[in-house]
């Protein structure tokens, strides 16, 4: 019994970094395209396209890794919020859909490229605001009855839903600017600075609501953050998120190229470690544990060698791709 | 509105409709993929630039299917929970870890060096650039690997147990992966998407040879693509019928259904060539048979008896009018490949491969059948498994989610819109492309941008669609 717990505990880390790979790779890749209707130009949105065209589908693979992962290790919880997020996660697929394709496509036409411009502004849209709104309707807990999914299919829809689906395009567009500010130069780079100064403010104030709303949900989650010994690991997270945002504005008003991306990405994690508190061990919160959901030890371990061997050999030649890709993007070279 | 219709009904229309969009993508970047490495592989062994401008022609065309198949892929992996909650959460702990290493082995590897096989080829030169195109092609064929095991699986379940929350559990990892069935259907699937990308470069070159016989791309296109068809339809028909034997004796009520056998035959059963088959009367009307056929086929014997669905109990029927129509359709399309192979090996002997009209025109007729013949075959499969998604273990009414049928029917509507919208356009974007013929100095996907972000040339594609008018 004692190894299944451990087994377990394991896979909600890994999937918990699958999801946390993939909200740091395709955060800006979205976030590209929420910014982009205030990138008019067409020379910006082509240096815009090009700053993500090699990577966005290595991105993406994250997802069907967390989504994949997750039915392997943890079915009945897969199996019971997918339905419970029925709406949102549709509507993620379609906005997927819009913006993958945009990104050959615009390029194949003349006339209809504003067409296709659209789909990846709109598409980058709709996906984030339905993570978010994901993300809220789990935090908010699900109807369950037995193994199953036990209520409507617009359930999720919550005045609280619809803030934490903001507060991610907020966050996105966030990082999206700042990748901007280290990928690019000139014009697109300062009106990316002034972006991520405002984008940065605006994250924080959705990082506060939702830290004051997070706690009236659902009493568990309050007994998790102001009771003794969790206070030890809650505590700290808002002072590092000062500490973050201290530096991420220094980082600004110095205009560092690097620093600002990965500064924003920090104040991610902090966001996310956060959540990892407030929902642990819970993986459908207040219903369903990780070890209630969790898969039979031999399907778990079967994996598990799987990703030991596997995940750095992706994260090594993933990188492999960026630097081949490194350095600012050109309007003139493109990534001929 | 949908409230009087059928939440699972409606559910496998989604899942066959989401599903017959994708699979097209990924037979045709199975078979591009092992094309573009071949194409790379002989310019980097013979210096000659025709083969250069022919891999950064269909590279183009690879960009935009891959990107195709990769969107219309996450939402079958996400659909499995959001439509089929009790068959993830009861065969989750068996087909997720199948599922989870086909991302980690496949989709990661194609992924992670997709954009340096689209963009890289002068930041990373010529090894490591064709490195990366094997990375791409081997990719492709893992996740093959990994998702036919899966599939196969469920059409003939080895090594599990079932435990005391009515989840299958794996008992051993070796039978499930290598379940009885799987080989024989990954053969068959990998051929099949090595024929359809042949099927379509075939028929492109054969377009531009309509043209001009003396083009040198389309020459050598046509030329690889008709020996790709010559050698491999007879081998994929012979696979076809070792898959059909195996499905005999793993899932006979499948060959049933394919073959129109309501009744059964004690001594020798016809090959039904053509009929109507009445599911409720249980009889094929006006067949048209070849008496002991089907018996000498499947059991290599004139006399031998075979058994009819009059064998089995109604309620584990499947549908036999589409899977004896889809399977005569992929049979039927099978033969012309065949043909087409024989034919241009005969114009190739006489030395006309490149001035034979009709062997042109009859190639391009022949350039959408690997789809169809593809798109036959599965539904001949996944029907013929039916009523049953894990075959004779789980009713696929007990797999599906828990939701009413108005959230299914909407998204259904929803997918209908955005896939005809969105792929409609990009199967136009490919054929534009097809449209030009390969040239000297092709570029690659990104090769025109310095051009036309001054203004000047626009984008191949843009091209076409000028000339399109």
């Amino acid at each position: 019994m004692n190894s299944v717990v451990d087994i377990a505990t394991l896979w909600a880390f890994i999937i918990a970094f699958a999801v946390f790979v993939y909200v740091v790779m395709d955060g800006f890749d979205l976030g590209l395209g929420i910014l982009f209707p205030l990138f008019p130009a067409k020379a910006d949105r082509d240096v815009i396209m090009n700053s993500v065209a090699p990577v966005w589908d290595g991105n993406e693979t994250w997802l069907v890794l967390g989504g994949g992962g997750m039915m392997a290790a943890f079915p009945l919880a897969y199996a019971v919020l997918m339905p419970a997020l029925y709406t949102p996660m549709i509507a993620m697929l379609i906005g997927l859909i819009f913006r993958g394709v945009a990104f050959e496509f615009r390029w194949r036409t003349l006339r209809k490229r504003n067409r296709w411009d659209i789909a990846f502004a709109g598409g980058s849209m709709l996906a984030t605001l339905a993570q978010g709104i994901a993300l809220g309707a789990i935090l908010q807990g699900v109807h369950v009855e037995g193994r199953h999914y036990a209520g409507g299919w617009w359930d999720w829809l919550t005045p609280f839903s619809i803030l934490t689906g903001l507060a991610l395009v907020v966050g996105y567009g966030l990082l999206g600017a700042t990748w901007l500010v280290l990928k690019t130069e000139g014009a697109l780079r300062d009106k990316a600075y002034r972006l991520s100064w405002l984008l940065l403010f605006a994250m924080l104030g959705a990082i506060g609501a939702v830290s004051i709303a997070t706690p009236f949900l659902d009493v568990g989650y309050a007994q998790r953050w102001f009771t003794w010994p969790n206070v030890i690991l809650t505590a700290p997270v808002p002072i590092a998120v000062a500490a973050v945002t201290a530096l991420l504005l220094r980082s600004l008003a110095n205009k560092q190229d690097h620093r600002p991306f990965f500064l924003s990405l920090a104040l991610f994690a902090l966001s996310y470690a956060g959540l990892g508190i407030s929902m642990w061990p819970y993986i459908v919160p207040q219903s369903i544990t990780i070890w209630q959901a969790a898969s039979p030890e031999n399907s778990q371990v079967f994996m598990l060698f799987g990703v030991a061997v596997l995940v750095p050999l992706i994260l090594g030649y993933t990188g492999w791709a960026y630097w081949v890709f490194r350095g600012k993007v050109k309007p003139e070279s493109g990534y001929h | 509105m949908f409230e009087g219709w059928d939440a699972v009904v409606l559910a496998r229309a989604q899942f066959a409709f989401t599903m017959s969009f994708h699979i097209v993508f990924p037979a045709f970047s199975i078979g591009l993929a092992s094309y573009l490495a071949v194409l790379e592989a002989l310019w980097l062994w013979t210096g000659r630039e025709v083969f250069i401008n022919l891999f950064n022609y269909w590279l183009k065309i690879f960009a935009i299917a891959f990107g195709m198949g990769v969107v219309s892929g996450i939402v079958m992996s996400y659909q499995f929970g959001t439509n089929w909650s009790n068959f993830s959460d009861k065969t989750g702990p068996v087909i997720g870890p199948l599922m989870a290493y086909e991302v980690l082995t496949a989709f990661f590897l194609e992924a992670g060096f997709l954009g340096v096989m689209l963009f890289g080829l002068e930041r990373v030169g010529h090894k490591l650039h064709f490195l990366a195109t094997l990375m791409v092609a081997t990719g492709t064929l893992i996740s093959a690997f990994w998702i036919l095991s899966a599939n196969s699986w469920m059409q003939t379940p080895a090594g599990y147990a079932i435990n005391a929350d009515g989840q299958f559990v794996a008992a051993d990892w070796l039978k499930v992966i290598f379940n009885p069935s799987f080989p024989y259907r990954l053969v068959h699937m990998v051929l099949a998407a090595y024929l359809t990308t042949a099927l379509v470069v075939g028929a492109v070159g054969a377009f531009h040879l309509l043209r001009d016989q003396h083009l040198a791309g389309a020459r050598v296109m046509f030329s690889m693509a008709m020996w790709m068809a010559t050698l491999v339809a007879p081998i994929q028909i012979l696979a076809g019928d070792q898959q059909g034997l195996n499905t005999l004796e793993h899932q006979p009520a499948k060959v049933m259904a394919m073959e129109g056998h309501y009744q059964s035959h004690p001594d020798g059963a016809p090959l039904v060539l053509f009929g109507l088959p009445d599911q409720a009367a249980g009889k094929v009307k006006y067949a048209v048979e070849i008496p002991k056929l089907s018996s000498l086929i499947l059991k290599h014997s004139l006399d031998a008896p075979l058994a009819g669905l009059d064998t089995i109990p109604r309620e584990n029927w499947p549908p036999v009018p589409i899977t004896f129509w889809s399977f005569r359709i992929m049979v039927g399309l099978g033969f012309l490949m065949m043909g087409l192979g024989l034919f241009s090996l005969w114009n190739r002997w006489r030395g006309t491969l490149y001035q034979s009209r009709l062997l042109h025109i009859f190639a391009v007729a022949m350039g959408p059948a690997g789809f169809i013949a593809v798109l036959a075959g599965w539904i001949t499969t996944e029907t013929g498994r039916q009523p049953f998604t894990i075959f004779g273990l789980l009713r696929t009414v007990e797999a599906a989610s828990p939701l009413a049928a108005p959230a299914i029917a909407s998204s259904l509507i929803a997918f209908v819109i955005v896939y005809f919208a969105v792929f409609a356009a990009g199967v136009t974007y490919i054929l534009r492309l097809m449209a030009l013929p390969p040239h000297q100095g092709e570029q690659g996907p990104r090769g025109d941008i310095p051009a036309r972000a001054a203004g000047i040339t626009p984008a191949a594609g843009a091209v076409a669609e000028g000339l399109a008018g």
